[in-house]
């Protein structure tokens, strides 16, 4: 099993025609996910690398029966596709777009909270279960199947611990950035619940960063209900306080969201914290 | 608003009776750092206005200073409307322990402290101000007053796409009247397009000329002290970067971001944004191409390369997407690249020490 997506999942684009849009897509594709359509409004009866594109998400949902929309559209209008595949019954989004206002965010939020919609993001790299799809723009290269489940609020930085986990010989069951701004559709905690869960992850990676209480509340959910072994990382331990270190979410502000407190939260419950990216690879190996 | 003493004592006469004379800084917590005094003759209001004005509260020289009529006290309410990161929501928080120090209440005796998620499509409904209004304590006629309030800042809150609008403190005067007597409004930079009318607002002390250009072309950039200069795709890796180059006995000279698929344009503005900074001595790029492509990043730091003035040293690592295609332009530019983000910064420190 993989978590949120797998070989069968029929996936969306929204905004395939657009430079990243159509690049991704192209990648998605040769790494095997099984693309069935785009939406770009007034480019329907179009196609972008053979997936046919409509003009409303309504009309793919008909033809196409996505379960699963990624986004890829500009920051100003990626509420309103959000709200569209919602509308028509898109039950697993994931926002790639980054810079979304946070009002936007949480206007789009209290829609999901009211349905069974799952929204990955936004701002973040997306999904991929090695070997089965990816829905997101990672490269698909340093991924390996395995049994090593990874959640992060960061792109690149994931890129970088998943290359010293794959070059250990670790594979990971599915890979879930959840982005990287301070309101985001599903958290750590439901992530890490998901791995708990699956039958096939036998060791998770947390890989926070400043900013927010994700991290901790992520710890309280581990001592409570996680037996599965738990790595950490935290960025930003030398991050200056009261600025946004990139991501929209990443500041220390006041008492809350500094390094310190996530990894002494995380160390509180067992889980082991390593002080360079790469070496998630050395505790792992000593944990799996 | 007035800028020096004798505008203060002007201000004065016009107002007559008790004034209070507060330092005008994008901060709080000016009370407590001695930039808020209660005077009633001339001579007061000279020394006050004197001594805030030569005042540094939270880092910024106080330049400014707000003279008003002194209002009798009967009671400090705080008041504010915000995003609340952990709910996902807005919500409005009020206590009647106004006044400075909210923070501390909030830690303190988080009973003090009424929570009121909003529903964001539909604001605060007035029932439910005049709900919070009571639980303050307020009678009646003030409720009446601190509902009208409590619902506009919250239309405020979401008009303006602001992330914060707070009143502190939304007093009860000696007349019964509720007054907001301070007030601070946090903005979120992502709406920011929407209110091109709030740029003018953005204080340019805040930032350094590197940060304005480089939020202009969309690279997160910020100024540090150290001498190795830093480029990196991804907040996240980047704060990483920061942190394992402190590990390595190193001092990073900035943060930078240069931003999920940036082009040979954008990397050039970021190799000239870091350049500028007179202490770097070497320049550590460090690029894991997922969005980003290894070979827009190549192109752009060679093209920086060409038109650079000064001695610098170049440690690149470069991974990724596209990454064979930017590897063969470093190559072919005589740059040679790790694979390893340790390696390079081991590198970059040896250089830089």
């Amino acid at each position: 099993m993989s978590i949120f997506i797998d070989e069968n999942t029929k996936v969306m684009v929204q905004g395939i025609t657009g430079n990243q849009g159509s690049f991704h897509a192209n990648l998605m594709q040769q790494y095997g996910t099984n693309i069935v359509s785009g939406v770009v409004p007034g480019k329907g009866g179009g196609s972008v690398s053979g997936v046919p594109v409509f003009d409303t998400v309504g009309q793919a949902v008909e033809s196409t029966s996505p379960d699963c929309a990624v986004v890829f559209v500009p920051a100003a209008v990626a509420a309103d596709a959000i709200l569209e595949e919602i509308a028509c019954g898109v039950s697993l989004i994931v926002c790639i777009t980054e810079g979304m206002p946070v009002l936007d965010v949480t206007r789009v939020m209290q829609v999901v909270n009211s349905t069974n919609v799952r929204l990955i993001g936004p701002n973040c790299p997306g999904l991929i279960s090695p070997g089965r799809s990816k829905v997101g723009i990672m490269p698909s290269q340093i991924h390996l199947p395995g049994p090593v489940g990874v959640v992060s609020r960061s792109g690149t930085l994931t890129y970088e611990v998943v290359q010293a986990l794959t070059d250990a010989g670790i594979g990971q069951s599915t890979c879930v950035g959840i982005g990287g701004d301070p309101i985001i559709g599903t958290s750590f905690v439901e992530t890490v619940q998901m791995f708990q869960e699956d039958d096939e992850t036998e060791a998770i990676v947390v890989i926070g960063e400043i900013g927010g209480e994700g991290e901790e509340q992520c710890a309280d959910y581990i001592g409570k209900c996680v037996n599965k072994p738990v790595v950490g990382f935290i960025a930003g331990r030398s991050a200056p306080a009261e600025k946004r270190m990139g991501h929209a979410g990443a500041i220390v502000s006041g008492s809350t969201g500094s390094a310190e407190a996530k990894i002494s939260a995380f160390e509180q419950v067992g889980v082991s914290v390593a002080s360079i990216p790469t070496d998630i690879a050395k505790l792992i190996s000593e944990v799996l | 608003m007035v800028c020096s003493a004798d505008e203060a004592v002007a201000a004065f006469h016009e107002i007559g009776g008790r004034v209070v004379v507060k330092a005008q800084v994008l901060s709080g917590g000016r009370g407590k750092a001695g930039g808020v005094v209660l005077a009633d003759n001339k001579v007061a209001v000279e020394e006050a206005a004197e001594k805030i004005l030569s005042l540094e509260i939270a880092g910024y020289d106080v330049e400014r200073l707000l003279v008003t009529e002194a209002c009798e006290i009967t009671k400090e309410i705080y008041l504010s409307a915000l995003v609340d990161r952990a709910a996902g929501s807005i919500a409005v928080m009020a206590s009647g322990e106004g006044g400075i120090d909210i923070e501390q209440v909030a830690v303190q005796s988080p009973e003090l402290i009424v929570h009121r998620y909003v529903d964001v499509i539909a604001g605060l409904p007035p029932f439910a101000a005049r709900d919070i209004g009571f639980k303050l304590g307020l009678d009646w006629p003030q409720v009446r007053e601190f509902q009208i309030i409590a619902c506009k800042i919250v239309q405020l809150l979401t008009e303006l796409d602001a992330s914060l609008v707070e009143i502190n403190p939304l007093i009860v005067d000696g007349g019964g009247h509720c007054r907001a007597i301070d007030a601070k409004i946090d903005l979120d930079d992502n709406a920011i397009y929407r209110h091109p009318e709030l740029e003018k607002f953005r204080n340019p002390e805040e930032y350094t000329f590197e940060e304005v250009e480089a939020r202009n072309a969309g690279i997160s950039y910020i100024k540090l002290n150290g001498n190795i200069g830093c480029m990196v795709n991804g907040a996240g890796l980047a704060m990483a970067l920061l942190d394992v180059i402190k590990g390595q006995g190193g001092e990073p000279a900035n943060f930078l971001d240069v931003g999920g698929g940036a082009d040979s344009k954008q990397v050039r503005t970021a190799m000239n944004i870091i350049l500028s900074d007179p202490s770097v001595q070497v320049i550590l790029v460090n690029i894991f191409g997922g969005i980003t492509r290894c070979d827009e990043v190549a192109q752009g730091v060679i093209e920086a390369l060409g038109s650079i003035t000064r001695k610098v040293d170049l440690v690149v690592r470069l991974v990724g997407t596209n990454e064979e295609e930017g590897l063969y332009l470093l190559k072919a530019a005589g740059i040679s690249a790790h694979t390893s983000m340790f390696d390079a910064v081991r590198e970059a420190v040896e250089i830089a020490s």
